[in-house]
């Protein structure tokens, strides 16, 4: 953007790294300036810009749904609040539909994962330059820094950490349900003692490490299934977003054409905004029933 | 494609806003929504009562307007009936007062007629002897012609 080597690698590259804050390799704290010094962070750096968006959003649908519980009575509601309703209502039909035990913890979970990465996908939809190049504008201007190195990724979900975070920690309540409903030995039980079992001791304890390995792979390919999809489809969007935005530096013709494609795709992705968030609370649902349930 | 800190970040994101929207958000709704259907159900119910009941008065009403119809007629019937009662005893009053006026009517008469009868005898009694009187040309003695005068009034 902003810079002097304008080619479409780089801009494509520049939209696709994370504002990263880390140590240097020589010791000294800051910002990556691009995408080697980043990698060259390892574990001990951060994403600002993913955890600036996505706490920000996350603190927004806090906010919003707070101030309507507090206002939340059993009048005739108000326009804000009777969506609300509807959104919760939403939930809890289909948490209802798939959760058949009692915890009064899968409801809030799927209403905050569903909300959460509805709003987070949403930011998909904003014009993929405004919110960088708004960024860039402040940081050049007031802290002089030079625009080719401020990184804004403004969409959390394309941003793997996040959609892990997420996972990871349905992964964990998933392994804690499992334990405490089903009890440490039936547990296990359930890992090694399916999908293949006999009666014969000797073939029961040849079947346990086929078992383990399967149920193990059926285990950890959850969270990462779960993850990966959402991160998938909102960095395919993304990218596509980007590649269309490339059409702007194209003349008029190719500008126009790039206007009615994002136009159109933006429109799409309404769809894939929504569905992902829905599949993401879905799946989570239904992982934690599958916790709760014995087979 | 990093995964670094921002993984262990956003968890911890992630947990936090579960536990306040499970803490603060959820439970406040859910109570909400509740208190509205059972408000709903027993405004349907009251509903349902109020038309019951509106059935019932309707015909509460009908029957207190037959049984006022019918004891309207009882009274006009009653009315009615002491009407001709009344006309019955004012035309038989009015027969006997008749009858009464002119039997006393009638003996007036009679006193009248033997009253009259009375007089017509003395008068004729004093003409039959003025006349004698004059055809005999001289007073006749009252007295001593009572008798016979007495026996022709009695005639008369």
């Amino acid at each position: 953007m902003a810079s002097e080597e304008l080619t479409t690698t780089g801009y494509i590259k520049h939209h696709l790294q994370n504002l990263t804050f880390g140590q240097h390799p020589n010791g000294s704290w800051g910002f990556a300036h691009n995408a080697q010094e980043a990698r060259e962070m390892g574990f001990w750096a951060i994403h600002v810009d993913t955890m600036l968006w996505s706490v920000v959003l996350g603190v927004l649908f806090i906010w919003l749904f707070s101030k309507a519980a507090r206002r939340a009575t059993a009048d005739t509601p108000s326009g804000f609040l009777n969506f609300v309703e509807w959104v919760v209502e939403f939930i809890d039909d289909n948490v209802r539909g798939s959760f058949s035990g009692r915890n009064d913890l899968i409801a809030p979970l799927a209403l905050t994962l569903f909300v959460w990465i509805l709003l987070m996908n949403c930011m998909d939809l904003v014009p993929v330059d405004w919110i960088p190049w708004t960024t860039q504008m402040i940081m050049h201007h007031i802290f002089g820094v030079d625009p080719h190195h401020v990184y804004m990724k403004v969409v959390p979900t394309t941003d793997v950490n996040a959609t892990f975070g997420m996972s990871l920690g349905v992964f964990v309540l998933t392994i804690y349900y499992s334990l405490k409903i089903k009890g440490p030995v039936g547990f296990a039980s359930e890992l090694t003692m399916q999908p293949f079992s006999a009666t014969n001791p000797v073939l029961k304890i040849l079947f346990i490490p086929v078992n383990l390995f399967l149920e193990g792979i059926g285990l950890l390919s959850k969270p990462i299934s779960l993850s990966l999809r959402l991160f998938g489809n909102l960095f395919a969007g993304e990218m596509i977003f980007i590649l269309i935005a490339l059409l702007f530096s194209g003349g008029l013709f190719w500008g126009l054409m790039g206007g009615v494609l994002q136009l159109g795709w933006a429109i799409f992705h309404i769809l894939i905004v929504l569905l992902q968030a829905f599949i993401f609370m879905t799946l989570t649902v239904v992982y934690l029933e599958m916790a709760h349930s014995e087979h | 494609m990093n995964i670094n800190l921002t993984l262990i970040g956003q968890s911890i994101a992630f947990i936090v806003f579960v536990w306040f929207c499970m803490k603060f958000i959820w439970p406040p709704l859910m109570k909400a929504l509740e208190d509205r259907k059972t408000k709903i159900a027993e405004g349907l119910a009251a509903a349902e009562r109020g038309k019951q009941e509106q059935a019932l008065s309707e015909k509460r009403g009908v029957e207190v307007i037959k049984n006022a119809k019918g004891k309207a007629a009882e009274i006009i019937a009653g009315a009615e009936k002491r009407g001709s009662e009344i006309v019955d005893e004012a035309k038989s009053d009015a027969k006997v007062e008749g009858e009464r006026i002119i039997t006393a009517a009638k003996s007036e008469i009679d006193q009248e007629i033997n009253r009259a009868r009375e007089t017509l005898r003395g008068e004729l009694a004093m003409l039959a002897t003025a006349g004698a009187e004059q055809i005999l040309g001289k007073a006749v003695d009252a007295e001593a012609h009572r008798k016979m005068l007495d026996d022709l009034a009695a005639q008369l």
